[in-house]
């Protein structure tokens, strides 16, 4: 996990979001343009600039108790403002496993 | 099976309380995640990329049906339905939640499993032979040598602060199950020319980003001076011991940088100038312990009874018997290996129903008892042979009797990308695709026994080194590329794969694999030869240019 420390650095090339955990349960969360989380990408403040990122970021980790090891993470608009995870392990936080989850019996 | 004494209950149950405590402080924000971390990691909670995954220790791999049924109520209750068996003896849930996590730690603590030692820089839970007690020929049960380094291990605070977390393995078989030579300690308990009996100690094991098979430092240490001899390793390491860089603090680079001759030397000396540090075990510390592991009335039964014979004309069961069904050490019972590899499914993971229900079997057909093995199966350890062929049908209709245990399909994998927040490859879907491949069990069979282990990154939690077939996730460019090995193995003659080529897309893994088990099936010299003694005979090339040659 990269930690919002060693992010400092990282300049954002494309439009990002700041994702983490929800702390009661661990539940994929996106931070939202009214300083809170939400289990939907498609409520989350997006930002362009790495500014908007880092303030972002810096935002979003002061509220450790409502979410743990946030960061900054890609994401693609679409035509539309339809909002898309920007890499495959977004996409697999976003929509969980690709795979058949039950065991068939 | 064994049974825990009360300091044990205690200590379980004041885990639990001390737990529920803090998890209750960190909801409130009392505790930061980062003050909260090293407590969840202490009873076996990490944070994964969906959820916490909680790691539950099953010691030696001993689980009882009431323990299984247990499980599978915490899998149905705070978790998805199912689980996940790992190669270390432990299961692990998936999709917990952290306001519940001390419900589901207390409803294990009442039938005695708890998650200490699943995680952190500590002695991690001491793994051993899943067919510990059963098998033919073995020295002895070495799970009361487990129990033995378990209970002087525990919570000892030197013990629980090392550089590194520290695995140790005991096997006291011939064929090694436990894959020792993989451990920062292995153990082989065997007797010497006077018939006593004590361990040959391996150090310096290990897989990850380094990866080397574990050296003998010492043939023999007798039984009861192994706690001070593992002591004097651990003073060595410890005054060693490189805490200062992550990569480099496991035993393995320690003993590696000093050479085995030195390390050996180094442990030698530091034990005869310990003395006697009150570590010696007397007579009765291990008969205690042994009279704490109970074993069935096993009846005196024919070695082919009549169902046996009836049965043999069924030719669904009988290969399932001549894959599943081993021999016991007591006539007219049989070890039976649950393949929890089904085709397409994910290796090793069970649903609550299935835990259910073996549980149940194992109340009806194995004196209550259930194993699990590194290699991510369940095995039932006392079948009487008479019940084999209703045994077949029940775990058939459950789709716990797929054919193919040590063979093709019977993938070990880990978690990869699906869940796994350090992951950077997927190897469950891999896992998936090469079971639907290899599908046709008499294809399998013709191949022989074949081990394919996944990781989906350089951790190598799915012991891809030691595959006859590793494959070993890698990123390039934000895509998916698998490094693919062989020749590998786990066993007594363990070895690290060789690299075949230049790492394959995601798309192609399964191609290639094809190709590798076709390339062997063309150059071995006969039909038992296996995989990795062709690989072994003829080296990587020949078996490289097949494969390659059209890429
Ligand atoms: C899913 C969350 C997991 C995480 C975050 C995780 C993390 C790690 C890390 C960081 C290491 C390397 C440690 C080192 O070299 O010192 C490691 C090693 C290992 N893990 Fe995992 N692991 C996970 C799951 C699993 C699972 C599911 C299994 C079993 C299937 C497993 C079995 C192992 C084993 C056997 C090793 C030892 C490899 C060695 O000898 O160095 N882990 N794990
Ligand atoms: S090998 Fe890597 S990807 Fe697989 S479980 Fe271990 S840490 Fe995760």
């Amino acid at each position: 996990m990269t930690s919002p420390l060693e992010q400092k650095k990282i300049r954002i090339t494309g439009p990002s979001v700041v994702t983490a955990n929800r702390t009661w349960d661990g539940a994929v969360v996106y931070r939202t343009a009214k300083q809170g989380w939400s289990t939907e990408l498609a409520d989350s403040t997006i930002v362009t600039t790495s500014d908007e990122a880092r303030a972002l970021l810096a935002e979003a980790a002061a509220d450790d108790v409502g979410a743990v090891g946030p960061y900054i993470a890609p994401v693609e608009l679409k035509d539309g403002g339809k909002v898309k995870p920007g890499n495959l392990r977004e996409h697999i936080r976003a929509k969980g496993v690709t795979i058949d989850l039950q065991v068939p019996a | 099976m064994y049974a825990y004494d009360e300091l044990d209950r205690t200590l379980i149950n004041e885990r639990v309380s001390e737990f529920r405590d803090q998890v209750k402080r960190r909801l409130s924000g009392e505790l930061t995640e980062d003050e909260f971390k090293i407590l969840r990691l202490q009873n076996g909670v990490y944070l994964q990329l969906h959820a916490y995954m909680f790691r539950v220790a099953i010691p030696y791999g001993t689980l009882s049906s009431k323990q299984l049924r247990r499980l599978a109520h915490v899998a149905r209750r705070y978790d998805r339905g199912y689980g996940h068996f790992t190669t270390r003896q432990n299961i692990q849930f998936n999709w917990i939640k952290l306001a519940e996590l001390p419900d589901a730690l207390s409803d294990l603590a009442e039938v005695g499993i708890h998650a200490m030692q699943t995680s952190g820089n500590n002695m991690r839970n001491v793994t051993s032979d899943q067919w510990a007690g059963v098998a033919p020929g073995e020295i002895e049960d070495p799970r009361i040598w487990s129990e033995l380094i378990r209970q002087h291990t525990t919570l000892h605070p030197e013990f629980s602060f090392l550089p590194r977390k520290f695995k140790i393995a005991i096997t006291a078989a011939e064929h090694d199950r436990a894959a020792i030579k993989i451990h920062d300690i292995g153990l082989r308990l065997h007797k010497n020319a006077d018939g006593e009996t004590g361990f040959e100690v391996l150090v310096g094991g290990g897989l990850g980003r380094t990866p080397f098979i574990a050296k003998t430092i010492k043939p023999f240490v007798p039984g009861r001076d192994i706690l001070s001899y593992i002591e004097a390793i651990l003073r060595v390491y410890n005054q060693y011991g490189r805490r200062d860089n992550i990569y480099k603090a496991r035993i393995k680079i320690l003993v590696h940088e000093l050479g085995i001759e030195k390390f050996a030397k180094e442990v030698e000396e530091e034990w005869k100038a310990m003395g006697d540090v009150g570590l010696t075990l007397d007579h009765t510390a291990i008969e205690e312990v042994r009279s704490r592991f109970s074993y069935p009335a096993y009846e005196k039964l024919p070695h082919m009874p009549d169902e046996l014979k009836q049965a043999a004309h069924d030719k669904l069961f009988e290969r399932w018997r001549k894959n599943s069904v081993s021999a016991h050490k007591v006539q007219g019972y049989s070890i039976v290996t649950l393949s929890l590899k089904p085709v397409g499914g994910p290796p090793g993971d069970a649903t609550a129903e299935q835990m259910d229900a073996v549980a149940d079997l194992a109340d009806k057909y194995s004196f209550g008892e259930i194993r699990v093995g590194h290699e991510q199966n369940l095995a039932l350890p006392h079948v009487a042979k008479r019940d084999l062929p209703l045994l077949f049908k029940a775990l058939d209709r459950l789709g716990l009797a797929t054919p193919n245990v040590n063979l093709v399909t019977d993938i070990i994998a880990c978690p990869g990308l699906d869940y796994c927040s350090l992951a950077n490859a997927r190897s469950i879907p891999i896992a998936q695709e090469l079971t639907r491949r290899f599908a046709n069990h008499d294809t399998a069979d013709l191949i022989g026994r074949l081990h394919i282990n996944i990781s989906g990154c350089i951790n190598a939690c799915g012991h891809h080194h030691v595959g006859h077939i590793g494959i070993l996730g890698v990123e390039k460019n934000g895509e998916e590329f698998y490094q693919i090995t062989i020749g590998g193995r786990a066993d007594e003659n363990a070895q690290l794969g060789t690299l075949i080529g230049p790492a394959v897309p995601y798309a192609e893994v399964a191609d290639v694999i094809e190709d590798i088990v076709e390339a062997y099936l063309a150059l071995r010299d006969r039909p038992e030869e296996l995989f990795v003694d062709t690989v072994k005979r003829l080296g990587v090339e020949p078996i490289r240019e097949r494969v390659y040659a059209t890429r």
